[in-house]
């Protein structure tokens, strides 16, 4: 069991009604917590999203460390 | 070189002072402003947020890359978060160079693939009382404040 700490932008702010939270999970990649979070949230398509792990963009597959810092990137839109 | 992010008011004549330098023989800005209309919607405000480790991580990347493509003196972009009324300046590039052809292909060149890779998102709130968060038609359907 790893504590992931999570942070949420945008969209997924406002589907997960907190700005951050510590996860606990079994999982071990960015994809499978998604997955999880999925169940809670009502969370879009992984297919539309990029994801960062330590503040760095990350592969979906990349295995998670204890007290590691994810975020989900959904579609940007600066400018 | 340098890409920031504000939530203050924006203040570009500050900024293009820092870009002027001798060896420069032209300058190049371009200004993203809140517009009051987007894809048939009426945008009565935007609220910008930004991923902010990450976002100045990458554009601090973009300034690097347009260097290397179109090798300048100097340049900055700056990007507002927070919420922000019609005609706001929202972001800001300013690029001086030896030569005009790089500055204005510089400038071009940050603001597209800031606009494409930096993680700051934008909500549109629209005056019929929806609102939604730009290009994530996908992930989402606006969200009705008023049924």
């Amino acid at each position: 069991m790893k504590t992931i700490q999570i942070e949420y932008f945008a969209i997924l702010r406002e589907r997960a009604g907190v700005a951050a939270e510590a996860v606990s999970t079994h999982a071990t990649t960015p994809s499978d917590i998604y997955a999880e979070l999925q169940t809670r949230y009502e969370f879009p398509e992984q297919a539309t999203m990029k994801v960062a792990v330590n503040d760095e963009f990350s592969a979906w597959d990349t295995a998670l460390n204890d007290g590691d810092r994810l975020v989900f990137i959904p579609p940007v839109a600066g400018g | 070189m340098s890409f920031r992010i504000e939530s203050k008011a924006l203040q570009p004549d500050v900024w293009r002072a820092e870009l002027q330098n001798p060896a420069s023989g032209g300058y190049v800005s371009f200004e993203g402003w809140v517009r009051d209309n987007n894809e048939g919607h009426e945008v009565l405000q935007l609220e910008y947020q930004a991923y902010e480790a990450l976002a100045l991580k990458e554009g601090q990347v973009i300034l690097a890359e347009a260097c290397e493509r179109y090798p300048f003196e100097k340049a900055m972009c700056v990007h507002r978060v927070g919420a922000l009324e019609i005609g706001d300046l929202a972001v800001w590039v300013g690029v001086s160079s030896g030569h005009r052809d790089e500055a204005f292909r510089a400038c071009r060149y940050i603001i597209d693939e800031i606009k494409h890779r930096v993680p700051i998102w934008k909500k549109e709130i629209y005056t019929n009382g929806d609102s939604g968060w730009v290009n994530c038609e996908a992930c989402a359907t606006p969200t009705s404040q008023d049924p």
